[in-house]
């Protein structure tokens, strides 16, 4: 207020300027509104006749033709995702003369909802009597079989075809292929309106939604000619839309079946790769639904079983569930002390029931009550020992851990082709400062060493890095597109991406694969008993995740623990191991230990991709 | 003045402006005839439209009986409000899966650009008000940030229509404050130089939107072949028109949004050349009323609020009238009063509340 007292405002001069600027302003007006009418009159005083004519020949109406969705295949070709007929029920007003009667009649054959017909009223009422209106959309076959009966007593009635999407198997590639459904306002703002003029339905989630701009194609638009009430008489002009394009996945749809069902009723997941190509062969998320149910608007009460099922059907947990990933992170711990001189490869470390800190009380016991005894770092992989990790992850420090971890992809999305990935934990001391502002304490280390505490890993995670193993370092990126198969272009093989991980002792991958080979194949490993009779070699990983924290002198005892608080069971694993040409991961949720909850699920599907490709005459 | 007021309150005399009052009554009476043409005889579409009015009268007539000085003392915080909205929009926007230009405050669905549309011109007149007119060029360039500001929130929703209304809504105000014609000149070669920037940090689809908007060619589909229809709806009702419901090119449905942007488009056809003059002259008697309200106000601030309103008003009406009948690109600009649809009904009527305010405050005075 202080300046405004010190101003001393000439309020005569305010004044002139305003009115001065309002002067311009009233010219502004009127020569604007000037304009504006001599433009009308030009319109319809000087070219009336052009303009007269021009309406009285409208008969030119153009509507657009959406484009047919490019089709999805697995890799031998089964189709995954197709467009199939689905009926609606049209009815044109002009050629009914008793529409009360009528719509009466068919609520009682077809069971119609009032709310259906009150759409229908409004839609006719704002309609040109000669246009077909839909009463009913998507009808059931029933619905469509009690029409066809009695379709002679409703003449101006139809029955029209159009094209829907359907996903045949599916629970099987739900969280894989999503869904589509009706562009809603969000994706009404982002879309090109020109192309997508005629499209109804859009790709929400997945595949559909990653590769909306292949799968949608290009909208097409036709000219009919009308009369003088508008009524169409021809078709002028035509020009045909553009199909999307087809695309083939990496996916295939036996080995998946054979996956989703090993997994039997467990919630978890499932990540089956080819390590030379990065190509993922599996997805499983269980549990899963039906993306069918999504494609016409699902109901309210189908959606709200689905959203407030405690086991969470509508996430991917392959690439969106993150979760401790217990020992299978010793091969990378393994590695980090190898390529840091914190171990070698033939010194052995006496294992006891548990290690302690030098100064500190608190005991860090091994999952085995009696310790492992004499074990060097191959060893120590296919027992699993903590007591051994414990103490190398003690002497290697967690810098030089996570640098490890960092190169096989831990804490970073994949980049595979699949919207929503998450990307996991990797704790570090920079990590925790970040996060909660706090040192990080030397116990950690241990319990980062062992993939437990702050780490979380996706599964797609796992089966990443464990191909990163399977090929000394020669990564691949994994991803779901293999071939476009396009209109214009022809057929299009996606090149694979790839990085490469460079050790100081190329020796050291051998330790850690021979480790891992021991888990299977030697009379003490984890998983032996998963590894019985096979006729390849398999290199794997068992863990188990802890889903909370014992207290230092309890002991795990499943039997009297909830059924959401038991552990996490782990698995993964690539073979053969001479020669690989799959690697998995796989997670059952509360499943117990690894060696016995996910193990074996793991080796079915090795068997069915090696065992049956084996026998396949053309591989 | 206590007993002028207590005097006026005994007559139960609400403070309203009869010319004003009588322009807006009209054109939303005949808004409504046209609706009930354009929307295929809905008498649906009439009565909700006449509801709308009916609110906006009554949030016309509430602001009417508002001091003047209370908008001027308002401004700062109703700015500060709409500002900090349009920050929110963008926030939970993100979050949220559908429209971002919406707030939902419990069961108040709200736009905040619709309230920055009355704080924009209230602020900057405000801000004017307390500096010495005209305003040297450090003052016009705070001006400038304060219109600047608010527009870049809402590209970011992204609307760039309404960014650039409510950009105008501001800059209308700079002018009437009697900026200097060499900084405007330097403005507006800014302008024109910042069009390129502008373009690179556009989206994609935005971009597509933009070169559909100046070349409607592109979209056989749509904005070209709206265009067409409309001119022909316009130039096919000649001096008389065709008469109200007998307009073809509306009942076959050539034009499209028939019964909101391009309702103009229906006037026209069923009234012709003559209905279209009286049109313009009834939006010019409410703009020049609105203007001579303000030349005869009080104080610089609402002068210039005043002034800025009218000018408003003026300007969605040039904008709408002139892309129906193709001589500017077509945005998404209603026909002011007379288009179907609330949301900015509201606005525009706490606009003429506001100018009613200005134009009956001086009675108050004593001289």
């Amino acid at each position: 207020m202080a300046s405004q007292a010190l101003l001393i405002k000439d309020i005569h001069m305010e004044a002139k300027i305003f009115s001065r600027r309002l002067l311009l302003g009233v010219f502004l007006v009127l020569g604007l509104s000037a304009l504006l009418t001599g433009r009308l009159a030009w319109l319809q005083i000087l070219d009336f006749d052009h303009y007269s004519d021009l309406a009285l020949q409208n008969r030119v109406k153009i509507s657009p033709l959406a484009p047919s969705r490019g089709l999805i295949y697995d890799r031998n070709g089964v189709l995954l995702a197709e467009n199939i007929p689905s009926y609606n029920l049209e009815i044109t007003p002009e050629e009914i003369s008793d529409m009360q009667g009528l719509l009466k009649s068919l609520q009682q054959l077809l069971s119609l909802e009032e709310s259906d017909l009150n759409r229908f009223r409004k839609q006719v009422a704002r309609s040109p009597a000669f246009e077909s209106i839909p009463l009913l959309t998507n009808l059931s076959d029933h619905q469509l079989a009690l029409f066809e009966v009695s379709r002679h007593i409703y003449p101006g009635v139809e029955v029209l075809a159009t094209l829907q999407r359907h996903y045949p198997e599916k629970e099987l590639f739900a969280h894989l292929l999503g869904y589509v459904g009706r562009i809603n306002e969000a994706e009404l703002a982002k879309i090109d309106p020109i192309n997508y003029r005629g499209t109804t339905h859009i790709g929400k989630l997945g595949i559909e939604q990653q590769y909306e701009s292949l799968l949608h194609g290009q909208s097409g638009l036709q000219s009919r000619e009308v009369n003088s009430h508008g009524r169409p008489i021809r078709v002028l002009d035509e020009d045909r839309p553009t199909e999307g394009d087809s695309i083939v996945l990496t996916l295939d749809r036996d080995l998946q079946q054979i996956a989703y069902d090993a997994l039997e009723n467990e919630s978890g997941a499932i990540v089956a790769m080819d390590p030379t190509s990065g190509e993922v062969l599996a997805m499983v998320s269980r549990p899963s639904y039906d993306p069918n149910l999504f494609v016409h608007g699902i109901s309210t009460k189908d959606y709200s079983a689905l959203t407030s099922n405690v086991e969470t059907p509508l996430i991917n947990r392959a690439i969106r569930g993150q979760y401790p990933p217990g020992s299978t992170i010793k091969p990378l711990t393994a590695l980090a002390g190898l390529e840091n001189n914190t171990i070698d490869p033939v010194t052995k470390y006496f294992a006891r029931p548990f290690y302690q800190i030098k100064g500190q009380e608190r005991k860090y016991r091994d999952w085995k009550r009696s310790g492992h005894g004499w074990v060097n770092v191959v060893d120590a992989l296919a027992v699993s020992s903590d007591v051994y990790f414990y103490d190398m992850s003690h002497r290697l420090g967690i810098d030089k851990m996570a640098e490890m971890y960092a190169q096989f992809g831990m804490g970073s999305i994949t980049g595979i082709d699949l919207p929503g990935e998450k990307q996991g934990i990797l704790p570090s001391r920079q990590w925790k400062k970040k996060r909660q502002n706090i040192a990080w304490y030397p116990g950690e280390t241990l319990i980062v060493g062992i993939g437990q505490g702050y780490m979380l890993t996706t599964p797609l995670q796992l089966a990443n890095f464990t191909s990163c193993i399977a090929m000394r370092g020669a990564c691949r990126e994994p991803h779901l597109l293999k071939t476009q198969l396009s209109k214009e272009s022809g057929k299009q093989d996606l090149t694979t991406e790839g990085w490469q991980i460079e050790l100081n002792n190329e020796r050291n991958w051998d330790y850690i694969i021979e480790g891992m080979v021991n888990v299977m194949h030697a009379p003490n490993g984890t998983a032996r008993r998963s590894a019985a009779d096979a006729e390849y070699k398999i290199a794997g990983k068992t863990g188990t995740a802890q889903v909370f924290s014992l207290a230092e002198d309890e002991r795990y005892n499943a039997d009297e623990l909830a059924r959401d608080l038991h552990d996490h069971a782990l698995f993964v694993a690539f073979a053969p191991a001479e020669n690989p040409q799959i690697a998995i991961s796989v997670i059952v949720e509360h499943g117990g230990g690894g060696s016995t909850a996910a193990a074996p699920v793991a080796r079915k599907v090795l068997d069915a991709w090696l065992v049956r490709k084996d026998t396949k005459p053309d591989g | 003045m206590v007993e002028l007021s207590g005097e006026r309150r005994s007559r139960l005399s609400l403070r309203l402006d009869p010319i004003l009052l009588l322009g807006i009554l009209l054109l939303g009476c005949l808004g409504m005839v046209v609706l009930y043409s354009a929307s295929g005889q809905d008498l649906g579409i009439v009565y909700k439209q006449a509801v709308r009015i009916g609110v906006g009268l009554f949030v016309m007539t509430l602001i009417a009986q508002t001091p003047v000085h209370w908008f001027r003392e308002t401004a700062w915080w109703l700015y500060l409000i709409a500002l900090i909205m349009l920050v929110l929009v963008l926030i939970v926007g993100d979050i949220g899966k559908g429209a971002q230009r919406w707030l939902v405050i419990g069961p108040i669905r709200f736009q905040p650009s619709e309230l920055m549309k009355l704080a924009m011109p209230m602020a900057i007149a405000a801000w004017f008000a307390s500096r010495q007119l005209p305003p040297n060029t450090i003052e016009s360039l705070i001006a400038l940030v304060l219109v600047l500001v608010p527009m870049f929130l809402i590209v970011r929703q992204p609307d760039l229509g309404t960014a650039l209304l409510v950009g105008s809504s501001g800059a209308i105000v700079i002018f009437f404050a009697g900026i200097g014609w060499r900084l405007l000149l330097v403005l507006l070669t800014a302008v024109a130089a910042g069009v390129p920037v502008l373009w690179h940090f556009m989206h994609d689809y935005q971009r597509r939107r933009v070169m559909t908007f100046l070349n409607p060619e592109n979209d056989p589909l749509g904005a070209g072949y709206h265009i067409i229809q409309s001119k022909i709806a316009l130039g096919s009702g000649g001096i008389d028109g065709k008469g109200w419901l007998n307009g073809s090119q509306s009942s076959l449905q050539f034009i499209p949004e028939r019964t909101t942007d391009f309702v103009f488009s229906v006037y026209a056809e069923e009234f012709g050349f003559i209905g279209v003059a009286v049109l313009v002259l009834l939006y010019l008697s409410v703009v020049l009323r609105g203007f001579y309200l303000a030349y005869t106000a009080q104080d610089t601030f609402a002068r210039l609020l005043g002034a800025s309103l009218g000018m408003i008003f003026f300007v969605y009406f040039f904008v709408n009238v002139g892309m129906v009948s193709g001589l500017l690109p077509v945005v998404g600009v209603p026909l002011p009063l007379v288009s179907y649809g609330g949301t900015s009904m509201v606005t525009l009527m706490a606009a003429f509340g506001m100018l009613m305010a200005i134009g009956t405050e001086k009675r108050l005075m004593p001289q």
